[in-house]
């Protein structure tokens, strides 16, 4: 829009020099918000535990260290087993959620496919209606023994019905020819999805894809329902950050296993340096992977 | 004999590898939604865990009787509703003012550069907001009393101060969601007919007119929409931020308890089953309603965007 209002070649307005300042101030403004959070955290997490004892925390820190990060890695194995369980957990959870969700969307575009309204109409229902948490709850430990197990971490936030809806408005949009040309070349369905229509919406797959693995890397939830404290070992990278924010006894179990007193164990700074640690991947990811997303809200804004 | 069987079950034939390829996601919707959908009856039972879902003996209304008289019913009813109305209007607001500012603006890497960083909040997970919460708001340290303290003002409390959660909440949910939505306006505003815009400035039509006169009616059916819409999800609290945000603090609890987090702490902290899930019922079917309520009044201003 920017270019077309220039075409006129009017001299620009008065009304463009206001807006465009206006526009500057505000963007700047809320960016800066956006942003100050984070600088918050990462200078923290460079400060010195007495220097926060002393005088809290501050936008640019008082004395610079890495104290906290030493000590952080001076007992890697919590923190690379919490990245272990994360990685293991997206990866899977990812790949099986994309499988299932595309073959399901692939049947449900799938134009031949008489009951398509009333499948779709089953997997929609879902998403207006539950049964709440607590039946579910106590489905998923009682009867189904999710309790202390990954596929906790797993199942429940496999399938979802939005992302179905998406992709099937993806697959709706290849041409059904290609279908049919296939089909006279002796294809079943499995292998026209596999080979024609995944092939033909690897945007809306790389789109869906990257919001399951957001899901997933971001999940604390169903480790804080599912797993019992003894299980620290099954502790997906979030819940793990749970736990050192929230509970004192993690960061003192942290420091008695570096054999640091507790007096000396930079506990503030450490609280931070593990929120950047937790953080980073996606920051590092972020640039390269936002294209996709903007793809993804742009079509669940559309098509709803 | 053959082809007069019942359709259903031809197809189940025919189709069979279709019908296949439905049923991993299916089994899964099975088990984590419809199969639990069962355990509703939950809400008029008196559950222990030995004699399970279906063993255990009815109750009646004592559940729902136990909720309501609690007095908690309606303070977290109350907070679930109005929070979410002040994020959808303050949202709302504060995205459409971002994506009217971005479209009009000539700059390309301002433009790219302020877009990406008001989107990554959406990226990162409530447990890192919470730290993000504790860095700025902790009493002896956060760095907002640090910056009081260095002008010589008093710190504030907030973990005793109810007045101020309201703010926090809503700054927390603006800070996560105005990116995400201004991707979606922004979208929207691309889709008004540029031709609009060229007639309006052969007319001599300035900057504000345009925005009033094109693009604000430009995207009013979407602006309506998502009105609409977010009616259907306004008794669902968002657990993970007001878990995460106000760190289940219990001093603050009558302002900031939503529908989402007094289930789940019930749950978790006090083991009781019964009246939770009577107030799990009470959320879901009123969010069930209030759903068909959205789309019948979607249905009659945009047919196209109703949901079924």
């Amino acid at each position: 829009m920017a270019s077309k209002t220039q075409i006129g070649k009017k001299p620009i307005g008065r009304d463009r020099v206001i807006f465009d300042v206006i526009s500057v101030v505000v963007l700047t403004v809320l960016s800066a918000c956006c942003l100050l959070p984070f600088l918050l955290v990462l200078s923290g997490s460079f400060s010195d535990q007495t220097s926060i004892l002393t005088h809290g925390y501050q936008l640019i820190p008082e004395t610079f260290s890495l104290d906290a990060y030493k000590t952080l890695f001076k007992i890697p194995e919590d923190l690379l087993r919490a990245y272990g369980v994360t990685i293991f957990v997206t990866v899977t959870g990812t790949f099986l959620g994309l499988f299932f969700t595309s073959m399901a969307a692939y049947v449900l575009a799938s134009s031949t496919f008489r009951y398509r309204y009333q499948v779709s109409f089953f997997f929609y229902f879902t998403s207006i209606f539950g049964g709440g948490l607590v039946p579910w709850y106590i489905f998923n430990t009682k009867y189904l023994h999710f309790h202390n197990s990954l596929i906790a971490l797993i199942m429940p936030i496999l399938i979802n019905v939005t992302y179905l809806l998406i992709l099937k408005s993806y697959m709706a949009g290849i041409p059904e020819a290609l279908y049919e040309s296939a089909r006279l070349d002796g294809a079943g369905d499995f292998t026209i999805y596999l080979r024609v229509a995944m092939p033909l919406c690897k945007a809306g797959l790389a789109t869906v894809g990257l919001f399951i693995a957001l899901n997933y890397w971001n999940d604390w939830y169903d480790a804080m329902l599912f797993l019992d404290e003894g299980r620290s070992d099954l502790y997906p990278l979030q819940y793990y950050l749970n736990n050192i924010l929230t509970k004192s006894q993690a960061i003192a179990a942290a420091a008695a296993r570096s054999g640091l007193p507790m007096s000396e164990v930079p506990s503030e700074p450490m609280k931070l340096a593990m929120t950047v640690v937790a953080t980073g991947p996606i920051i590092l990811l972020y640039p390269f992977l936002q294209k996709y997303f903007v793809k993804g809200v742009t079509i669940g804004a559309v098509k709803g | 004999m053959k082809r007069s069987k019942h359709p259903f079950l031809q197809d189940l034939k025919e189709n069979r590898i279709k019908w296949l390829m439905l049923l991993p996601a299916a089994i899964v919707v099975i088990l984590m939604c419809y199969i639990p959908m069962g355990g509703i009856v939950l809400a008029f039972k008196e559950y222990n865990y030995h004699d399970g879902i279906f063993g255990s003996p009815w109750v009646g209304f004592k559940n729902f009787e136990y909720f309501f008289q609690s007095g908690k019913a309606w303070s977290v009813t109350r907070n679930t509703i109005l929070y979410n109305l002040a994020f959808l209007c303050v949202n709302t607001v504060l995205q459409i003012t971002c994506a009217i500012l971005l479209s009009e603006l000539a700059g390309k890497w301002f433009k790219r550069i302020t877009q990406s960083v008001m989107f990554f909040p959406y990226f990162i997970s409530w447990v890192v907001v919470g730290a993000f919460i504790y860095n700025m708001f902790n009493f002896e340290f956060g760095a907002v009393n640090t910056f009081l303290r260095s002008l010589g003002l008093e710190p504030v409390d907030i973990y005793s101060n109810e007045a101020v959660w309201p703010f926090i909440l809503i700054g927390v949910s603006a800070f996560k969601n105005v990116g995400y939505g201004t991707v979606m306006y922004l979208a929207s505003i691309m889709n008004i007919d540029g031709q609009l815009y060229e007639a309006a400035d052969l007319d001599g039509a300035n900057m504000w007119q345009k925005i009033r006169h094109i693009t604000l009616p430009g995207i009013r059916p979407t602006v309506v929409i998502l009105f609409l819409l977010a009616i259907g999800t306004i008794m669902k609290g968002d657990f993970q931020m007001f878990w995460q945000v106000t760190g289940n603090n219990p001093m603050v609890l009558e302002v900031t308890d939503v529908i989402d987090t007094y289930v789940t702490r019930s749950l978790l902290q006090l083991q009781e089953f019964g009246m939770t899930s009577a107030a799990g019922l009470y959320q879901s079917t009123f969010s069930f309603l209030l759903v068909l309520l959205a789309n019948k009044l979607v249905k009659k201003v945009e047919p196209d965007y109703a949901l079924f």
